[in-house]
């Protein structure tokens, strides 16, 4: 067994109780533990990566417990995966509010909800047992609910509200469903339950849970028709919690959980893909639709956002080996550029005042690190060679090619013309053109934001790398592997790898 | 509060901090523990807070170490679980089990229902704090 | 299977109170009901025919017992409730002393 499993959520759990005890006086402890800490998650979860090729799949038992009746962590290719995209956007977020926190009272509570936001987003990622994916959820759902409201001006605390009832809403619907499954299968544990529905044909009951699911964690991942509550709280959050929020909050409570509940539980059949499909579709469109009249900067990434959650839906809804990897890509791809856009807004709001496009201008002679990674994360969003961006939409359009879906294609080409327009929009407005008078003295952001702000530029700028094969084999494949092989593997490594 | 609500609270307060207790140490036998023994730990707080008002309150428990109490019960918990290193696994029940349906048994599962007592009770009563005497500025300012 | 049914009919209470209501209050109550309605299910789930309550007693006593699973599970459920009820108070609360109602028809300043 490897022992650095639980610390992946025993350390920031520590660290956000740590901080009401010594952080309430000075100001470096709080960021010094909250620093320390995710730096030291992001390295774990690369290293995390080199132990997969050891041995596939890694099965913790918390407390000594046997599973089934134990609590198990489990570690496999996706949930590495997760763990690296999750803990490194985290890593570059904190390194941004170290000095973005400066205009906020409250700075320790602010570490403290954080930390524990990412503990809960490492615990759904990493843990093998249905109702702690539930109690994992809910904790980072639940902090991620105080982050919002943060600044308690008007608009964060209304946006807040909405948040926090429909996602309250989502998470009932998760827990009937769970309830569902438990009375059929009267275990917990996702191995054996994907074993025991496997042996039994189980009717409607996988329908209706189905059902649920879709609801519930579609909800926690901005699917259109339950996307309202995103293009409120996503703005009205501080640009770190924005980009935390639409960077790996919604992808690993919503389209990780309904992956890994979807494909190694109740089995991926070809009615799920047309729903995902048509889900993913829908997400895109009118996620594009809506965001290209938006003058407001962060309500139009918002939008952007679901859309993009669109695209990762369609790869994965396929289901072919292609289309999941390009769906993961994607994913992995969406984390860096969208943090990098909202941390890119925050700098903006912060330095100018206002996030109306209309009202700035020029900013490229006063911000020019802002402008330079806004560039850059704006091609690769809209898919602009050579940046991951272009790599991931081109193979999700690639692989519905491949399985036949032409429609999907088309419209998959035709938000990513939509995006780029919007884009364009984005940069000539804010960026490019005559600085005007009242903007004359406004600041480029502190080192510490800056250096955020390029080591993500630089993972959107190579990221593209990501798809050779060598690279390929050591991030993705294990990932495709995990969700391709179904509840038939998930069963197996119960029994494989049970140390 | 009139005088009746006043003398019960005063003779039942300690009747219910010591039932709060005795659900919290008996956690492991009977049904409760933790969870429950720290809500009504808090609520016996509350109940004085009701009947005497604030400043009885804040002389028997400071809003300062209420926080401190809530921070070092989640710390306590969180240690025990990384203690469980020292029996192999995190979270291993590593003290003695001792016999069954003795008081001292069980392992770690009496400190860790203390410790979560003392989060839940005292982080409920600092909730109650903090909804009940937050002021509205219109309030604030006159 | 009408217990169920009612817990079926408890949470579309609860789910009406969320949705359809426009004080902030009702909502959060329709919000409580609701998970009372899940949690209330999930106990039910855990019920055998003749059996009693999952407590060991020293000098031995029933044999067959309810599953205790759930019971446990629905512990944390209902903290977890007690958890968001008690951050959407405080939000409600903040909201109030900016608008001065709990009108959500009042409170409506995000659009587009």
């Amino acid at each position: 067994m490897w022992h650095v499993i639980p610390l992946f959520i025993a350390l920031p759990l520590a660290g956000a109780f740590l901080l009401p005890v010594l952080g309430r006086g000075r100001r470096w402890v709080s960021d010094g533990v909250s620093l320390a800490v995710t730096v030291s998650l992001c390295l774990g979860s690369f290293w995390s990566l080199t132990k997969l090729q050891e041995s596939a799949v890694w099965v913790y038992t918390v407390g000594g417990w046997k599973p089934p009746f134990g609590i198990s962590l489990v570690l496999d290719g996706l949930s590495a995966f997760m763990l690296v995209t999750v803990n490194l956007v985290a890593a570059a977020v904190v390194l941004y509010a170290l000095r973005y926190l400066d205009a906020f009272t409250g700075r320790w509570q602010f570490h403290c909800l954080f930390l524990l936001m990412v503990a809960g987003m490492n615990g759904v990622v990493l843990t093998g047992d249905l109702f702690n994916l539930f109690v994992t959820l809910e904790i980072a759902a639940v902090a991620s609910y105080g982050l919002v409201a943060f600044g308690t001006e008007r608009h964060e605390l209304e946006a807040a509200f909405k948040y926090a009832v429909m996602g309250s809403i989502g998470s009932l619907f998760i827990l009937l469903g769970l309830v569902l499954l438990y009375s059929y299968t009267s275990t917990l544990n996702m191995a054996d339950m994907a074993a025991y529905l496997q042996a039994r044909e189980s009717g409607s009951l996988k329908g209706i849970v189905l059902g649920f699911f879709i609801l519930g964690f579609g909800l926690k991942a901005a699917l259109v028709p339950f996307h309202a509550w995103l293009p409120d709280a996503h703005p009205s959050a501080p640009a770190p919690i924005s980009a935390m929020l639409s960077g790996v909050l919604i992808k690993s409570l919503g389209v990780y959980a309904l992956c890994r509940v979807i494909f190694c539980v109740l089995g991926f059949t070809p009615a799920i893909s047309e729903i995902l499909i048509g889900l993913g579709i829908l997400s895109m469109l009118i996620g594009v639709v809506l965001a290209v009249g938006q003058w407001d900067f962060k309500r139009l990434l918002a939008y952007h956002s679901i859309s993009q959650v669109g695209y990762i839906i369609l790869g994965v809804g396929l289901g072919t080996p292609l289309g999941l990897a390009a769906g993961l890509f994607h994913l992995f791809n969406h984390s860096i550029f969208k943090s990098l856009l909202f941390l890119d807004s925050g700098v903006v709001e912060q330095a100018t005042g206002t996030r109306d496009l209309r009202r700035l201008g020029g900013l490229n002679h006063r911000l020019p690190v802002t402008g330079g990674t806004t560039l850059a994360a704006s091609m690769a969003i809209a898919g602009i060679p050579p940046f991951n961006g272009f790599w991931s939409k081109l193979l999700v359009i690639l692989a519905a090619i491949q399985a036949e879906h032409y429609w999907a294609a088309f419209w998959a080409v035709v938000v990513s013309v939509l995006t780029l327009a919007s884009f364009t929009k984005v940069l000539k407005y804010a960026f490019l053109g005559d600085l005007p008078e009242r903007l004359r003295n406004v600041h480029e952001a502190p080192v510490s934001m800056r250096t955020a702000l390029v080591i993500l530029a630089l993972i959107c700028v190579v990221g593209g790398v990501l798809w050779l094969p060598e690279l390929r084999s050591w991030f993705l494949d294990p990932a495709v592997g995990v969700l391709g092989a179904g509840p038939a593997g998930m069963a197996e490594s119960l029994v494989r790898y049970w140390p | 509060m009139t005088v009746v609500v006043k003398t019960v609270t005063r003779l039942t307060v300690g009747l219910i901090f010591l039932y709060g207790w005795y659900i919290v140490v008996h956690g492991h036998l009977t049904p409760g523990g933790g969870f429950v023994g720290g809500i009504i730990l808090a609520l016996s707080f509350v109940h004085l807070t009701l009947a005497f008002g604030r400043d009885a309150a804040e002389a028997t428990l400071p809003a300062r170490v209420t926080g401190l109490v809530e921070g070092l019960g989640a710390l306590l918990f969180v240690g025990i679980a990384l203690l469980g290193f020292l029996g192999g696994v995190f979270f291993r029940n590593f003290l003695p089990k001792g016999e069954p349906f003795a008081l001292f048994s069980a392992g770690i599962v009496p400190p860790a229902n203390i410790a979560i007592c003392l989060k839940v009770g005292a982080g409920l009563f600092s909730v109650f704090l903090a909804l009940v005497f937050f002021r509205f500025d219109w309030e604030r300012r006159k | 299977m009408t217990q169920y049914f009612l817990c079926f009919v408890l949470f579309c209470v609860g789910l009406y109170g969320m949705l359809a209501k426009r004080n902030l209050v009702k909502i959060i109550l329709g919000l409580v009901v609701a998970e009372a309605a899940v949690n209330l299910l999930f106990v039910l789930v855990a019920y055998r025919t003749g059996a009693f309550a999952p407590i060991v007693e020293a000098g031995g006593g029933p044999t067959r017992m309810v599953d205790p699973l759930p019971h446990a599970l629905v512990l944390t459920a209902i903290v977890i409730g007690l958890a968001t009820t008690a951050l959407m108070i405080a939000i409600a609360m903040r909201i109030y002393a900016h608008y001065g109602t709990y009108d959500i028809e009042e409170v409506r300043e995000l659009k587009g």
